[in-house]
């Protein structure tokens, strides 16, 4: 499969969940393990550009796939709009529910580039924070949509 | 951004790079060489004699390293100590072993621990233990467990673990007083489980070489850990690292020092491997600490005028299974003493009995005990509002204690420091537009719409604390705090802080208070925290304490480094230290500003030594060890406005409206967040968490699809305001804000739901306030079935 744009080719078990694949066999544990449910979306990652928790595929199901998760937000160094946004607005304190957070907000970016509130707290409704009371991480995403609105619409080399 | 608007400016936070980029390091991320993992075998059963445990399959599984149990620990891993043992009220501490050896007393207790190469294979073995267990009744309801003959410990009669009571006054004289009148009701304070996202986790590593052993463990208080597990290991002191790396969240529920802490570290000397634990979420509903769980009888007396004269509670409180850390203090000291909040109420009478039950011991969940306390009074205030048919914010400001009369001391004996309550509550009801509610509530009513509002007057003691004080409670520490301020020759700053963040953004905040001190520029700052080899001694984050007593200790280490400075550069610019003026960083000769040295050329004089003053030593740190003389008590008013549908008994939170008063603030945004998050886990208290277990001792709410950890969409969105009224306990003037919004939301949220639900006749309606319970109650008071 491919990660963050980088093709990698392992044996693993077949029980091997696409999670422990990225944090244990890539040392991508930027992707985090919060419960064992499938309800808190620590884990979730971008598969062919699209949100799933990580912790419900397994990595033979992934086989093939364009996976990206948090190591492969920023590009060259620079913040993807989505962190900086985050940062901007103080969308974390822990940080542990953070990168799922991020990449199931960009997942409602690509599909909806001017969400509403209603539209974000919906969309955030597979992620659990327990820190923030979710209001900035609210902020956030409407912070990115603007920066990530403000990029497609400026000219070629912009953010 | 000038340096000298640093303290108090909205701040990014310093700490999120690494945590937006994905590259913290959490414990579970650690990757040693020869890593093994650990895996817990726990009792499926709430209360049960254990008659047999055979490990010989799980031995020879495949990748398996070792099978221990409770014989195989003996005299290597002694009983963890209960660390806050309360005098004066009988508690008893029957020894709570790191596994279970005749018995195992909750669903979840550790039995067996299986180590293997890999989490995998150590996950197949455990399934391989096999435990005979005799099953034994269980007890689970409080009241129950003070009857029966079933005893959780059987040392300890009716699983009584403690009789705690503070009196302040005399509440009996009090009733004898013509014409007041007694308001009652029982309350009950459902048990919470704290969900700190990142489970809990340790990885031991052991160096045969020097006889190290270090352990990385999701704790809020490295320190601690360290002195405890050096006994309960019996390993020297000072050949242990305890180090708390990234730590996701904790809210109390990573304050105690856990079993599987211990033997994970014992298991690392014994196999000579770093071995790693981390719980799944189930294990961490079943075997990390709950919080609250009360039931408490209260009465409040009150005269006509609403003056209220007394309170009375006789509470329940559920310790569960075993003591742990700092149980004792929870349900007393933490609670009891606050029981007049905000008020002059001269008569208090608080008597706690605690109990064991076969269910998760229970310890500090944020807030811990203040939130019940505040639940009780001032759900009793609105029910006697509505006895004497005054207005709840009216009762609330006749009864506040005056700006005046601070340092204010209540019945039960504490002072409170500073407070202008009543102007709090008039900006809460003003942002909440409060006079113009009751009109609009009314003629919702028209439409057969249900609106109610709901205030909470709150204050909160935190910010422990005079260790004399705490000490005297029973608490086996001190809770003072360490903190080095370090140059280094090439003019850069390093902080140590005995104060242990997990997301509460002091990394940040320490910064904002050096660079403001020391007129350097904040990048140049970095705060270290959570590794007791590099900070001499700390007693951690919980109580609200990391910035009045952390924050305190690091200005002063800060003054120590500036006087050190002053000298030098008096010295070397041939003047005395008196004739020195300190500008954005630089001293000066007062009247010749180009005539001066930046602290960073200071801090180069000072490492060279080529020319310092006589005797001096070199070098450019501070050191400053902080102990308050009080408390600190930030306070304010929360006003809630709910509309409950009657068909449905769903609460829907239209505004909700807080304004605090922590004192000064360093970071308004930093603050912002501490209060959204506090208020849902306040709110959430009130609508939805709850821990439920059946007859049998099983968590019926053991995962998060059963437990209503809240998501963004249920959620409204808070109007946050504050008032500032510094402390005089400290210097900085701050007070501590990372319970504020938890302690205050919970009745104000009730309060609002009760004031929706009052042309009904409903008195009161058990939390949480489910749709179905809400529901029931206007079917009962409409007469129907329910």
């Amino acid at each position: 499969m491919t990660v963050n744009g980088v093709q990698y080719t392992r044996d693993v078990e077949p029980r091997t969940l696409l999670v422990y694949f990225l944090r244990e066999h890539l040392g991508l544990t930027g992707t985090h393990v919060g419960c064992d449910t499938s309800s808190c979306g620590a884990c979730t990652v971008l598969l062919d550009g699209k949100a799933v928790k990580s912790c419900t595929v397994l990595a033979v199901q992934a086989e093939g796939a364009n996976i990206t998760t948090v190591e492969g937000l920023a590009k060259d160094g620079e913040l993807h709009p989505i962190q900086q946004a985050f940062w901007d607005e103080h969308g974390l304190q822990c940080g542990f529910c953070t990168p799922g957070m991020m990449l199931a907000a960009l997942d409602l970016l690509q599909r909806n580039p001017n969400p509403t509130d209603e539209e974000i707290r919906h969309a955030l409704e597979g992620n659990l924070c327990r820190c923030t009371g979710y209001q900035h991480i609210v902020n956030a995403v409407k912070t990115a949509a603007r920066l990530m609105r403000a990029a497609v619409g400026a000219p070629a080399g912009g953010a | 951004m000038a340096v000298t608007q640093v303290f108090g400016a909205r701040v990014r936070r310093r700490e999120d790079p690494r945590l937006i980029r994905g590259t913290a390091t959490y414990t579970d991320d650690l990757a040693l060489p020869g890593l093994c993992y650990a895996v817990f075998v726990r009792s499926p059963h709430a209360h049960a004699r254990i008659r047999r445990v055979d490990v010989s399959r799980a031995r020879s599984a495949p990748g398996v390293l070792g099978v221990f149990t409770a014989q195989d620990l003996e005299g290597k891993v002694n009983a963890i100590p209960c660390g806050w043992q309360v005098p004066n009220c009988d508690l008893k501490t029957p020894p709570h072993p790191a596994l279970a050896k005749d018995k195992v007393r909750y669903v979840g207790d550790a039995v067996a621990v299986v180590v293997a190469e890999s989490r995998a294979q150590a996950y197949d073995a455990a399934s391989l233990v096999e435990v005979e267990y005799e099953v034994l009744p269980a007890v689970v309801d409080m009241e129950d467990a003070l009857r029966s003959s079933t005893l959780v410990h059987e040392d300890v009669p009716n699983n009584r673990v403690l009789l705690w009571s503070v009196k302040g006054g005399d509440f009996d004289a009090a009733l004898r007083e013509p014409g007041v009148r007694v308001v009652r009701q029982r309350l009950v304070n459902q048990r919470l489980i704290p969900n700190a996202m990142e489970p809990r986790a340790a990885t031991a590593h052991y160096n045969p070489g020097s006889g190290e052993l270090t352990l990385w463990v999701t704790s809020q208080n490295p320190h601690i850990a360290r002195v405890i597990l050096s006994g309960v290991l019996g390993f020297p002191e000072h050949k242990l690292r305890v180090i708390a790396p990234e730590v996701g969240g904790g809210f109390g529920s990573k304050i105690p020092v856990y079993p599987e802490e211990a033997v994970v570290a014992h298991l690392a000397t014994r196999l000579a491997r770093p071995v790693k634990w981390c719980e799944s979420r189930r294990e961490n509903y079943l075997a990390t600490i709950h919080g609250r769980d009360h039931v408490t009888e209260a009465e409040m007396a009150v005269r006509p005028d609403g003056t209220v004269v007394g309170v009375r509670v006789r509470t329940l409180a559920n310790f569960g299974a075993y003591l742990s850390t700092a149980a004792p203090a929870i349900p007393t000291i933490l609670y009891g003493l606050v029981l007049s909040g905000p008020y002059r109420i001269p008569n208090i009478d608080c008597e706690v009995t605690g109990v064991f039950t076969n269910t998760t011991p229970t310890d500090a969940y944020r807030g811990a005990g203040r939130p019940e306390a505040t639940y009780v009074l001032e759900r009793m205030m609105d029910l006697a509002a509505r006895e004497l048919g005054i207005d709840p914010a009216e009762i609330r400001r006749k009864n506040l204690i005056p700006r005046d009369q601070f340092p204010y001391t209540v019945a039960t004996g504490i002072t409170y420091d500073s407070g202008d309550y009543a102007r709090a509550l008039d900006r809460a009801l003003e942002l909440v537009e409060y006079s113009k509610f009751r009109a609009e509530q009314a003629a919702a009513r028209q439409q057969g719409r249900y609106l109610g509002i709901g205030l909470s007057t709150y204050v909160e003691i935190c910010g422990a604390g005079p260790s004399k004080v705490v000490g005297s409670t029973g608490f086996a520490g001190g809770l003072w705090e360490s903190a080095v301020v370090r140059f280094s020759p090439t003019g850069k700053v390093t902080v140590f802080t005995g104060t242990s963040p997990h997301g509460q953004g002091e990394e940040t905040t320490f910064a904002q208070i050096v660079s403001q001190e020391l007129g350097v520029p904040l990048d140049d700052v970095e705060v270290l925290h959570g590794d007791t080899d590099s900070i001499l001694m700390g007693w951690g984050t919980y109580g609200s304490r990391t910035t009045p007593v952390g924050g305190t200790a690091v200005y002063l280490a800060a003054q120590k480094v500036k006087e050190k400075a002053q000298r030098i550069a008096a010295h070397q610019l041939e003047v005395s230290a008196e004739d020195l003026v300190f500008e954005n960083g630089r001293f000066h000769v007062r009247g010749a500003p180009d005539r001066g040295m930046t602290i960073q050329e200071v801090a180069l004089q000072a490492y060279l030594a080529w020319n310092l003053p006589e005797g001096m030593e070199p070098g450019l740190e501070g050191q400053a060890n902080w102990d308050p003389s009080n408390f600190v008590f930030p306070f304010g008013t929360h006003a809630c406005v709910v509309e409950v549908d009657p068909e449905t008994g769903q609460v829907k939170i239209l505004r909700y409206v807080a304004v605090d008063d922590c004192g000064r603030v360093i970071n308004p945004l930093i603050v912002d967040g501490q209060v959204h998050g506090g208020i849902v886990q306040g709110v959430a208290q009130a609508l939805w968490e709850f821990a439920k277990y059946d007859d049998a001792g099983n968590l019926l709410t053991g995962s998060m699809a059963e437990y209503a950890v809240p998501k963004a969409a249920w959620l409204p969105w808070f109007e946050c305001d504050r008032t500032e009224t510094p402390t005089p306990v400290n210097p900085l003037g701050v007070k501590g804000v990372g319970e504020t919004g938890t302690i205050a939301a919970t009745p104000c949220v009730v309060n609002a739901v009760l004031d929706a639900l009052s042309p009904f006749g409903i008195r009161h309606v058990d939390m949480p306030l489910l749709p179905e319970r809400v529901w029931r109650a206007i079917q009962q008071a409409k007469g129907g079935a329910a």
